[in-house]
């Protein structure tokens, strides 16, 4: 009873959370008669999809997917910041291999074209890819996801509810019943 | 009916609630959502190949940007519908009446024949009509929050490869500012400041900023969408070109969002009259 439990309630909450409030608003859409508490069970719907979704992303001791960076990447990609980024390389990778670094360096150095722009910048990303751990990030996929959900939700809700605006102003009530009597007549 | 409902949700449920020992445990890192070489790929290699420090952003404009033009598509057609759905235009009277209220005491007055008093005025505030209640407080307090929220959603729009946040964000924050303006003070005053034809142009103005990069893209040579084309027009690397490809997207979307957001609620609020509000 107790590894049951463990095995299936307690690490296993956020479905249950989200099959509840699904349940939830699937009853308010088939089983109420009003339309704008429909409505409302639509929304209540949609936000537990959200919360499956988000929380299938999660990983434990993960932090948030935005990476730690230093600012060369940020301004714009002139020789000076290419330069400074492949100086950064030289002191970031001491594994690197040694004949690549200098010649990142002496790329900067007599950047012209953008091809050599191009290679210190490689040289510089380069110094990130070997610090970069998927473990250590949340999984970013299920939040842009959601991130576009989240507003398309909002948008049919507004939708739904000029919707039940039409419906009441032809009807003059929102309930079901009366408005599929009012149809047979 | 009720029964039934019950009983289709206790059946459904019942379904998810077996299954859900085949989910993977919570933040479980090896599950196979969080496993998938797709996600891997997002987080290891989004830094060399787009310069975006925020992988939600990159993934959102440049990976999947294709997905998020017709994201913000369906926006903009939520936005249409609900104006084809609600939008009526009954006769205005050419000089409507103006009704003022008396901030000491009170009390309403209406001005027939189109006068108006100056809108400088301390004593007399303009009003919706008499059953609207002006509050000070309310609307003062509003006053001078309103251009804080909406320089941080500015912050939130610009800043959104760097720090949480993103086109999407940023533009309902905006758009929320203007529907605090709209609820504390009243529609009208929203409609002074953001006339409906206006809000009409950014909504579509973002969608064709969206498209007009995807196709620019295609002028210079690149695939639809492919930021690195952009490269030699904006003076930078194929990298950052990315980055400020992104940044352009979002600004695209930011104005979509926010004009949606903003004449959703005129129209919802006005009966579609657009005149008087809640």
């Amino acid at each position: 009873m107790e590894e049951f439990f463990s095995q299936t309630i307690a690490s296993k909450y956020n479905y249950w959370c989200y099959i509840v409030l699904m349940m939830i608003g699937l009853y308010a859409m088939v089983g109420k008669r009003n339309m704008i508490k429909k409505i409302v069970g639509m929304n209540i719907f949609q936000t537990a999809i959200i919360l499956f979704y988000v929380s299938l992303g999660v990983k434990r001791d993960a932090t948030l997917p935005i990476l730690e960076h230093h600012g060369h990447e940020g301004g714009d990609a002139g020789g000076h910041a290419a330069a400074q980024g492949a100086h950064d390389t030289l002191h970031a990778v001491p594994g690197a291999t040694p004949d690549a670094v200098p010649d990142a360096v002496s790329g900067a150095a007599h950047a012209t074209g953008p091809e050599a722009l191009d290679h210190a910048a490689g040289a510089a990303d380069a110094a990130h890819h070997v610090a970069i751990n998927a473990a250590d990030y949340i999984n970013p996929l299920p939040h842009v996801l959601m991130l576009t959900a989240i507003v398309v939700s909002v948008a049919t809700l507004g939708v739904a509810l000029a919707l039940a605006l039409r419906v009441h102003r032809r009807y003059g009530t929102l309930d079901e019943t009366e408005i599929l009597e009012s149809l047979r007549q | 009916m009720k029964i039934l409902a019950i009983a289709l949700c206790l059946l459904l449920g019942g379904a998810l609630v077996f299954v859900v020992g085949d989910f993977p445990d919570w933040g479980d890192p090896m599950s196979p959502p969080n496993d998938y070489r797709l996600s891997k790929h997002f987080i290891e290699n989004t830094m060399e190949e787009t310069s975006v420090p925020n992988i939600v952003t990159a993934v959102l404009a440049d990976y999947r940007g294709f997905d998020t033009m017709f994201e913000t598509a369906v926006i903009f057609t939520a936005a249409l519908a609900c104006f084809f759905l609600l939008r009526t235009w009954g006769r205005r009277p050419s000089k409507p009446d103006n009704v003022y209220m008396h901030l000491l005491t009170g009390v309403h007055v209406r001005l027939k024949h189109g006068k108006t008093l100056s809108p400088q005025s301390r004593t007399f505030a303009r009003v919706e009509s008499e059953i609207l209640r002006y509050d000070l407080v309310t609307s003062t307090v509003c006053r001078l929050m309103i251009p804080f929220i909406q320089l941080f959603a500015l912050y939130v729009v610009a800043h959104g490869h760097h720090s949480p946040g993103g086109g999407f964000q940023g533009g309902v924050i905006l758009g929320a500012s203007f529907l605090l303006l709209a609820i504390s003070h009243d529609l009208r005053t929203l409609r002074e400041r953001f006339p409906e034809v206006k809000l009409m142009y950014l909504l579509i103005a973002g969608i064709v900023l969206y498209s007009g990069v995807g196709f620019a893209c295609m002028i210079y040579g690149g695939n639809f969408l492919e930021y690195e084309a952009l490269g030699p027009l904006m003076g930078v690397t194929p990298v950052m070109a990315h980055s400020l490809g992104i940044l352009f997207v979002e600004i695209g979307v930011a104005m979509t969002v926010m004009a949606t957001m903003i004449l959703i609620y005129n129209y919802i609020s006005s009966l579609g009259t657009y005149e008087r509000g809640l």
